[in-house]
């Protein structure tokens, strides 16, 4: 589904990604864990398309497509989807108008005809109950005012609307606490199927308690420095990253 | 503050016009309203108009535009426009009292006034100076007198047309009124000074909704004033929806006094237009007055659009709120200039003003300036003035979402223009402008 060649990135001057190698296929959740600043929400930007950042080598396939080559929104209609660490708000664009912007465009480039409001409206409310995400939220501007946790949960109830092939979760777990967590754990596990799959960007291992990884990768200063399965996971929960960054400087 | 004027050509040339305006007029020229006239004309000559070097005029130099684009010598206000032509300007709403003006003429059959008499009178200006003599020369001479744009007092001197509207005391006026202003420029070059007056009486209510169009693609002037008297405990609301073409010259000046316990909403919604400069005026001269100024103008190509507001306090206790955007695409210019005065009896004063703007090339361009002078000493003012771009981070979110650019961009725009559009009560209005709007952000 998705192969990530020898990737580097970088922002104003400064390489952040310096040689990514991923392969994702139909049905599986990876991991990327790694400390802060190692680059994952960076790898999360430029598989959405986030212009700020500079490829300067690599490649990145998506279902046999240039990945690179597409629009932030061509992504989207091929199915990606990423839940940001940081959601923006945007006061004044309604929460319901702007998804249903979304879908109808998202069905257009599929060749579908549009949802009327009343087929839109069942299938809001359906993903709504997915994610326990309350009507009020929804009637508000988008993402305004909204918590971080009520924030987390927007995005992962937007990716239950859009039903992305391929969804990017970068920190999704950050902010919320233990029950919120578990809903939209559970909201992600529902959306699992055979033909779709999962990146799970956290620098804990908690939200792995409940989304459970077949694939755990560190990332660290731009590069996978190690890959593993779930256990990967709790040997980092167990002894930090500093034995990571310890192997990696012995390498060098 | 006096003008310090040049004299341009165009202002002689307006002496000139002026002599051929009167003898048009025959036994008319003996009014009392023609008095007002010379007085107006007396202005002129001995200010002549705004030049670049004038404060008020500073960014908008209108001789120059006016000298380049019209031919004052070769203006024609014939119009050749059909029925069928004047109806496509006229809204989906037909619930409403229409009145329309063809190059400054007013046109009787397009015009349809539903409510009773005994609530709304609606003439045009020269048959309600002979109907209503007394009470439209009060208010005539004495807004010639007060006030100083170079502008208004050219109108003044050749004002002869224009929507005349009186609301009786204790009347609601359900259904709006509709004033249609059409320039046919396929005839020749039209110029011509609409001149209205609003009375509206106390304890009635009122919305009045003026828009502008084009027919053609020749260049046109029209310089309007309108005077409103918003009487006690009145409430009411006046729109602006300038829809002229990229051809159009248009100096507007709207001067507004409110007394007490009046609520009064202005908007002013420019979407064309080559070089429009509005003066919008409101004094409070009562306590307890409430006035709000909305303004928005979505501009591209190389228009001009300036507006100049001045919002009075003369008493205590008054509120007024001003909020005008700017969208500005192509190399498209806009000013924004806001006065507030607080006189030294306005305590207790509550004024607010925001300007803000959004350039989407490098090539648009923007100057706002807020203006507060304030004599009382237990007031609360606040202005706040930006210009910038769109929102990288917001537009990114929505591509990211399957959003093309081009609906990113509109949703924004669209948003950014919400405080202004969500404020406007009329459902048929407030379409019409979703429509205009979708239409230029696409
Ligand atoms: N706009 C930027 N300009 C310069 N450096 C940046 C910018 N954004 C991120 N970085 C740097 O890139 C590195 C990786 O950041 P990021 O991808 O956010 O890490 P992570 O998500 O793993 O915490 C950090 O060192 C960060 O300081
Ligand atoms: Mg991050």
């Amino acid at each position: 589904m998705l192969t990530i060649k020898n990737l580097h990135a970088q922002i104003e001057d400064n390489q952040i990604l310096r040689g990514i190698n991923l392969e994702v296929k139909p049905g599986e959740v990876h991991a990327i864990m790694g400390p802060n600043g190692s680059g994952k929400s960076t790898l999360a930007s430029v598989l959405a398309g986030r212009e700020d950042y500079e490829v300067t080598d690599g490649e990145v396939i998506f279902e046999g497509k240039d990945l690179l080559d597409l629009a932030p929104e061509e992504r989207a209609r091929e199915g990606v989807f990423l839940a940001f660490q940081y959601p923006v708000e945007i006061p004044g664009v309604s929460s319901t108008n702007f998804l249903k912007t979304a879908v109808n465009q998202i069905r257009e480039h599929k060749g579908l005809d549009p949802l009327d409001a009343v087929s839109f409206l069942k299938l809001i409310k359906e993903k709504m109950k997915l994610v326990e995400i309350d009507q009020s939220l929804l009637s508000r501007s988008l993402n305004e005012g909204f918590s971080g946790g009520e924030k987390k949960r927007n995005e992962i109830f937007q990716m239950a609307v859009l039903d992305p092939k391929l969804a990017i979760l970068d920190e999704t777990d950050s902010g919320l606490d233990i029950d919120a967590l578990r809903i939209v754990a559970n909201g992600v596990n529902q959306l699992k199927r055979a033909d779709n799959a999962v990146i799970v960007v956290t620098h804990y291992q908690r939200l792995l308690d409940y989304i459970i990884p077949d694939f755990v990768h560190v990332l660290y200063q731009g590069r996978i420095v190690k890959s593993g399965d779930k256990s990967l996971a709790l040997e980092l929960e167990d002894k930090g990253y500093d034995w990571i960054k310890d192997e990696v400087g012995s390498l060098v | 503050m006096k003008p310090k004027a040049v004299k341009a050509d165009i202002a002689s040339k307006l002496v000139d016009k002026f002599n051929e305006f009167e003898k048009e007029l025959n036994g008319h020229s003996k009014s009392p309203m023609h008095t007002v006239r010379k007085n107006a004309l007396e202005e002129l000559k001995s200010n002549g108009l705004p030049g670049p070097k004038d404060e008020e005029y500073k960014y908008t130099n209108l001789v120059k535009s006016i000298e380049k684009h019209i031919d004052l010598d070769n203006v024609s206000n014939d119009s050749s426009l059909s029925d069928s032509e004047v109806e496509s300007f006229l809204f989906d709403n037909e619930d409403a009292n229409i009145i329309v003006f063809i190059n400054g003429l007013y046109a009787a059959r397009h015009s349809k006034i539903i409510s009773p008499v005994s609530d709304l009178v609606v003439l045009d200006f020269e048959e309600a100076f002979m109907q209503h003599p007394e009470e439209v020369i009060a208010h005539f001479g004495n807004y010639a007198a007060k006030y100083k744009d170079p502008y208004a007092s050219v109108n003044t001197a050749f004002s002869k047309n224009g929507a005349f509207i009186k609301v009786s005391p204790g009347k609601v006026i359900e259904k709006p009124i509709m004033i249609h202003f059409i320039s046919d420029t396929r005839q020749g070059i039209p110029v011509y000074y609409p001149r209205n007056l609003f009375i509206i009486g106390e304890r009635s209510e009122v919305n009045i909704v003026e828009s502008f169009h084009t027919f053609g693609d020749q260049p046109s002037l029209v310089n309007q004033v309108t005077e409103i008297v918003v009487s006690k405990e009145a409430k009411g609301s006046y729109y602006k929806l300038q829809l002229e073409s990229d051809n159009a010259q248009r100096v507007d000046n709207t001067q507004i006094h409110q007394r007490k316990d009046s609520v009064f909403n202005t908007y002013t919604l420019t979407f064309g237009g080559a070089m429009v400069r509005n003066n919008l005026n409101i004094a409070l001269e009562d306590p307890h007055c409430e006035t709000h100024m909305y303004g928005l103008y979505l501009i591209k190509g190389n228009a001009h659009v300036d507006n100049h507001t001045v919002v009075d306090h003369i008493m205590p206790e008054s509120f007024s709120n001003e909020i005008y955007k700017g969208i500005l695409d192509d190399k498209a210019t806009g000013v924004f200039n806001g006065k507030i005065f607080v006189r030294q009896d306005a305590q207790k004063t509550n004024a607010f003003q925001s300007n803000k703007n959004i350039l989407l090339t490098d090539d648009a361009k923007m100057n706002s300036k807020p203006q507060l002078e304030i004599w009382a000493d237990d007031v609360k003012c606040s202005h706040g003035c930006t210009t910038g771009q769109l929102d990288d981070e917001q537009m990114f979110y929505l591509r990211s979402r399957g959003i093309s650019a081009e609906s990113a961009r509109a949703i924004l725009l669209h948003a950014f223009a919400a405080d202004v559009l969500e404020t406007v009560k009329f459902e048929f209005i407030r379409e019409h402008l979703d429509r205009i709007i979708h239409e230029r952000l696409h």
